[in-house]
């Protein structure tokens, strides 16, 4: 069926099967293979995006269900290319990431946690980290970057 | 991990989804949240041949309490919203209390009460806490509707009450009479797993300090939400001291049938059980001083 998708602020116009996840429609329909694919069942949040601001799985929703829907990736964060956004920075400079596979997830997790909650502390970031697995980093230095951002 | 194709129907009104189920029976699923059902496609463990969506049923998206105080929660009404309503918070804290061990922001960003409680997980934390509350669960078809107890819906794993025609439109939670306190604890691997062993409380104290009522619901303590009415009886009466919990605990490890899973035992279940449920009926003895 043919739907309209508005991601990052642009809109997408495609023919699709109603059972193409949101996640596999971002990477292979559009090519923003930022948002990764882990688990596929809700558990480990890589493919975290924001939907209407608030973030989501997107393995755990259809492309159909996002018309009408304003759709964020890890792509729109960035002010141009080349360039990072505080949080991602932040990240860099706190070495809070490794492989870098869990990143894209964690930042849009943490870009809604943040909106919300502009000087958390740290039990508030683990908290909120909570939805988010990483294989690599042992986590401190994910809220090492987050601390480090809500300071800018 | 790819789900089997469906048709997929996303009507805009209660009557035309209830037509819709109708007129596909089994052959179709609701889809409310999609936190359990998606990942169920994923795995192709459900295929339904037809899905019938109701993220574009806006009177389903409802919370509200209504003139007696019952809360009357929608079948789309989403976890965020429930935990972040200050009414609900102060009127029902049992239930924001226990939302928090629900999975995880990102997943109560989407997921529904009403889509959790169809799902009828026994380990899910929502079940239990619906038999503590004494919820009411209000079922539509496209010819009529009835109001079943929630103590009569949970029929076994993942076995519910609803007929193939039927939705779970609204969940009906009743005022607490005052005196009442709400205590809700786990145990869980991680923060965000199902419970190995969770205890919902609700206890009042009448005029004098003692216990006029009392209701005692665990999950992950046997096939379907269990309520230790046995244990919740004994505490009538007494002045709920940590000895009148401890009596409690006996019996209430004694009603309960837990399954075991990959991370407990039932031996180790049912010592939770032990260790939660004094803790719970002294957090609700103490929210009901
Ligand atoms: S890929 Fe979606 S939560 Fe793991
Ligand atoms: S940096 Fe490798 S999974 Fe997190």
């Amino acid at each position: 069926m043919k739907f309209t998708i508005r991601v990052n602020g642009v809109e997408h116009t495609r023919e699709v099967e109603p059972r193409l996840l949101l996640s596999d429609f971002l990477r292979h329909e559009i090519g923003l293979t930022g948002t990764h694919v882990g688990c596929e069942h809700g558990v480990c949040g890589a493919c975290t995006i924001l939907w209407d601001g608030a973030p989501v799985r997107s393995c755990l929703a259809f492309a159909v269900q996002a018309e009408g829907h304003e759709i964020r990736t890890v792509e729109g964060l960035a002010p141009g290319p080349g360039q990072l956004n505080p949080l991602q920075q932040a990240f860099r400079d706190a070495h809070g990431l490794q492989c870098g596979y869990c990143t894209p997830g964690i930042l849009m997790t943490m870009t809604a946690f943040l909106e919300e909650n502009p000087k958390p502390d740290e039990a508030q970031v683990r908290e909120a980290l909570s939805g988010n697995l990483c294989r690599c980093t042992g986590y401190q230095h994910i809220v090492d970057a987050v601390l480090l951002a809500s300071q800018a | 991990m790819k789900p089997a194709p469906f048709a997929w129907h996303a009507p805009e009104d209660l009557a035309a989804a209830l037509a819709l189920k109708a007129q596909h029976g089994g052959e179709a699923q609701f889809l409310a949240g999609g936190q359990s059902l998606v990942p169920a496609m994923n795995f192709r463990v459900a295929q339904p041949a037809v899905l019938v969506d109701l993220n574009r049923v806006a009177a389903l998206d409802s919370l509200a309490f209504d003139a007696e105080g019952t809360l009357r929660v929608g079948a789309m009404c989403r976890y965020r919203r429930i935990e972040r309503d200050a009414e609900v918070a102060r009127r029902l804290p049992l239930l924001v209390e226990a939302l928090a061990e629900v999975a995880h922001p990102q997943i109560r960003n989407r997921g529904t009460l009403a889509g959790n409680l169809c799902h009828a997980d026994p380990a899910s934390e929502m079940p239990a806490v619906m038999l503590a509350l004494e919820a009411r669960f209000r079922l539509c078809r496209h010819d009529g509707e009835r109001v079943l107890p929630a103590r009569d819906f949970f029929l076994g794993p993942l076995a519910t009450a609803l007929a193939e025609e039927e939705m779970l439109a609204e969940i009906q939670i009743p005022a607490l009479p005052p005196g009442t306190g709400t205590g809700f604890l786990e145990v869980a691997r991680r923060r965000g797993d199902y419970a190995m062993m969770g205890v919902a409380a609700v206890l009042r104290r009448g005029p004098e300090g003692r216990c006029v009522a009392a209701r005692l619901a665990l999950c992950s303590a046997g096939p379907t939400p269990m309520l230790a009415e046995r244990a919740a009886a004994s505490l009538v009466g007494t002045r709920l001291t940590a000895e009148d919990f401890a009596a409690a605990a006996a019996l209430a490890v004694a009603e309960i049938d837990p399954m075991g899973s990959v991370q407990a035992s039932p031996a180790y279940q049912r010592h939770l059980a032990g260790v939660l449920v004094p803790r719970a009926l002294a957090l609700a003895a103490e929210r009901a001083a």
